[in-house]
């Protein structure tokens, strides 16, 4: 694929650095860390789906949670939600301890998520999605909202932010549309504008990038860099590692349940362990350089693989001749 | 086959105190279901709680007429706790199967023989009338015009349900227009993203399970209040008519139910009346008139059925809604 598809070439934003305290190992400690968890652990009958001892994610960065199906992460972050209870273990939040607290109440204290499969509310518009978001609403008392009096004026500033917010994701246009009739890029845009209606200081993103294309891609990842820069942490679980590599300050390994590794991008990568458990051999090689759609170099692992390729290729080749 | 009469009693029905009961029920139902997504299959023990607090509480208790109305929608608020704390935290599904049978629990504990003294079992309960008529401000005589003509009593209780009924759609208008309602509205379709925004789900559910209770219990005063409380009227079928009502209208509007009820009960007695007219003039000759009066009841669930596959957002309901179904 040639740069020539996405509009505005990226500018690469400062990576934030000298986030931990001492020897990065898995579980170390953060300069300011904005979520310390102890102990969680989680089990599904015999199979232990979290059981991570101590992990801390740092404040007014980009972390990102990364790992092969089934490590936990989603569930990681059900918990740490209040979606799911875990077995034991606390964790505090900007100080505020949040074992045993339910999922709407951690959503106050300003942890807001999104969700691995996009939950737009399909028979409400767009707009009044972005309005549900808002926090401490007094209109959502059923007898005061029996009196539009006391709750007018809040409802205008509600749909003046919720305006900015839907011109910045360019869903303006949609605002008065049901949100079943958008796209699912767009549902995904239009979770991430709800939830910053709430006004967080930790927006947690499940799968953020899952079904979204290249050129929405590029700006759900300026969105996620702008967070940062208006003060907030990022934490979001993600498999595309262009991505985590391209705005991630900070990576957090998950292996069985388990932290297996942590660090900045570029050092967790080349980290044995998480390579063999998770990336592959060959993730420094675009698959079109490999698959010879694209000319580029190729080292020598990728060089082995493309013979595998081709190999392949004249396999399915001889197949295919008799047939004709 | 005398089709004045038969035109005069359906023109009747439209404005009967078991129409407008009806419309209040379906009022209620569409609050839980049609904007809230509870399925709620017992809305039949919400009205029999409403008619039977406001019976007993007058003929056991001596209450007067609004007292025992307050007993009523009292009994129904309590009965919405009690359902709520342990099924509203159960996926939508399971609160179907337990209001069925908690509405058939409250329905045995009303017929059992048990509390014959204050519930009259099997005979149900008559005469508490006085306390009602008495404050009536219509003077004594016969009104109205064409299939419309009652007496005093008859215009008092058609009023006074009529004023309530327009009082619980004013109500359900204002709560759904005002930011409650669109906290209601997403936990319809999905509560886990209305709760991942700050809201608590479990308590607006509970809301919503006791207004639209309210609701209920009112349609069964109001059914109840122009002749006597029945055991054999608070049946699961019930339910099932208030539903199908409801889904006539449009279970995600204000008017739809109302609407709903009434067509409901024209075509009710319509069918009752014309029916057996037709055997008895011989254009029937397959069935007798007593299989007639069974005939209209199949042909409410073919209705029902051939609503929720055609028309599933009602005759009030948004067409647009309708190509997003789930």
């Amino acid at each position: 694929m040639s740069n020539n598809d996405t509009p505005a070439a990226p500018v690469q934003r400062a990576k934030t650095t000298g986030l931990h305290k001492g020897d990065i190992v898995p579980g170390v400690a953060k300069v300011d860390p904005i979520i310390v968890a102890d102990g969680i652990r989680r089990t599904f009958g015999g199979l232990t789906a979290v059981n991570v001892d101590h992990v801390e994610i740092p404040r007014n960065a980009i972390t990102a949670l990364i790992g092969p199906n089934g490590a936990g992460k989603t569930t990681l972050f059900n918990l740490l939600t209040g979606f799911d209870k875990p077995d034991e273990g606390k964790w505090t939040f900007n100080g505020h301890a949040l074992a045993g607290m339910g999922a709407h109440k951690v959503a106050r204290l300003g942890q807001v998520r999104t969700f691995q499969l996009t939950k737009a509310l399909g028979l409400l518009t767009v707009l009044e999605n972005m309005k549900l978001g808002a926090k401490d609403q007094i209109g959502e008392n059923i007898f005061r909202g029996m009196i539009p009096s006391l709750w007018r004026k809040q409802e205008a500033e509600i749909e003046e932010r919720a305006i900015v917010l839907l011109k910045k994701f360019k869903l303006d246009a949609k605002s008065s549309d049901f949100a079943a009739s958008l796209s699912g890029g767009q549902r995904k845009l239009l979770e991430m504008a709800r939830a910053l209606m709430s006004e967080p200081t930790l927006v947690m993103l499940d799968e953020p990038m899952a079904g979204v294309n290249p050129a929405l891609t590029q700006s759900l990842l300026d969105h996620i860099l702008d967070l940062k820069d208006e003060g907030m942490t990022v934490l979001f679980v993600e498999h595309d590692m262009h991505m985590v590599r391209h705005i991630a300050d900070w990576v957090i390994v998950m292996a069985e349940g388990q932290v297996v590794a942590e660090g900045p991008p570029e050092e967790v990568m080349k980290n044995q362990a998480v390579i063999d458990a998770y990336l592959g051999s060959h993730q420094d090689v675009d698959l079109g350089v490999v698959t010879g759609r694209i000319e580029g170099e190729l080292n020598t692992a990728a060089i082995d693989l493309a013979a595998e390729v081709e190999d392949l290729d004249s396999k399915i080749a001889k197949r295919k001749e008799p047939r004709k | 086959m005398d089709l004045i009469q038969i035109l005069s009693n359906t023109g009747s029905s439209l404005i009967a105190p078991a129409t407008i009961g009806y419309a209040l029920a379906a009022l209620g139902l569409a609050m839980h279901f049609g904007f809230t997504g509870l399925l709620n299959m017992g809305m039949a023990a919400f009205m029999a709680i409403g008619a039977y607090g406001y019976a007993i509480s007058i003929l056991t208790f001596g209450f007067p007429w609004w007292g025992g109305m307050l007993v009523g929608v009292g009994g129904s608020l309590i009965f919405a706790l009690i359902l709520g704390i342990p099924t509203l935290r159960l996926r939508g599904d399971y609160l179907a199967i337990v209001t069925i049978a908690a509405a058939e629990v409250v329905r045995l504990l009303f017929l059992t023989t048990t509390f014959d003294k204050y519930t009259g079992s099997a005979d149900g309960l008559s005469g508490y009338h006085a306390s009602f008529r008495a404050f009536n401000p219509i003077p004594d005589g016969t009104y109205g015009f064409g299939p419309w003509v009652y007496n005093a009593n008859g215009w008092w209780v058609r009023i006074f349900g009529i004023v309530i009924l327009a009082l619980a759609a004013l109500i359900l208008w204002a709560v759904m227009r005002s930011p409650w309602g669109r906290v209601i509205k997403g936990i319809r379709e999905d509560e886990d993203a209305v709760r991942a925004l700050g809201k608590n789900v479990f308590s607006y559910k509970l809301q919503s399970l006791m207004l639209g209770g309210v609701f209920g219990a009112m349609g069964g005063i109001i059914y109840a209040l122009p002749a006597s409380v029945n055991p054999g009227v608070y049946v699961t079928s019930l339910t099932f008519f208030v539903y199908t009502a409801l889904l006539l209208g449009g279970a995600a509007t204000i008017f739809g139910p109302i609407i709903g009820s009434v067509i409901f009960w024209g075509v009710q007695t319509l069918l009752s009346n014309l029916l057996p007219a037709m055997v008895n003039i011989g254009l029937l000759p397959f069935m007798t008139t007593t299989q007639s009066q069974t005939v209209r009841f199949i042909l409410v669930g073919v209705a029902l059925m051939l609503l929720v596959i055609y028309r599933p957002q009602g005759i009030l309901g948004n067409k647009k809604e309708l190509t997003f179904v789930k």
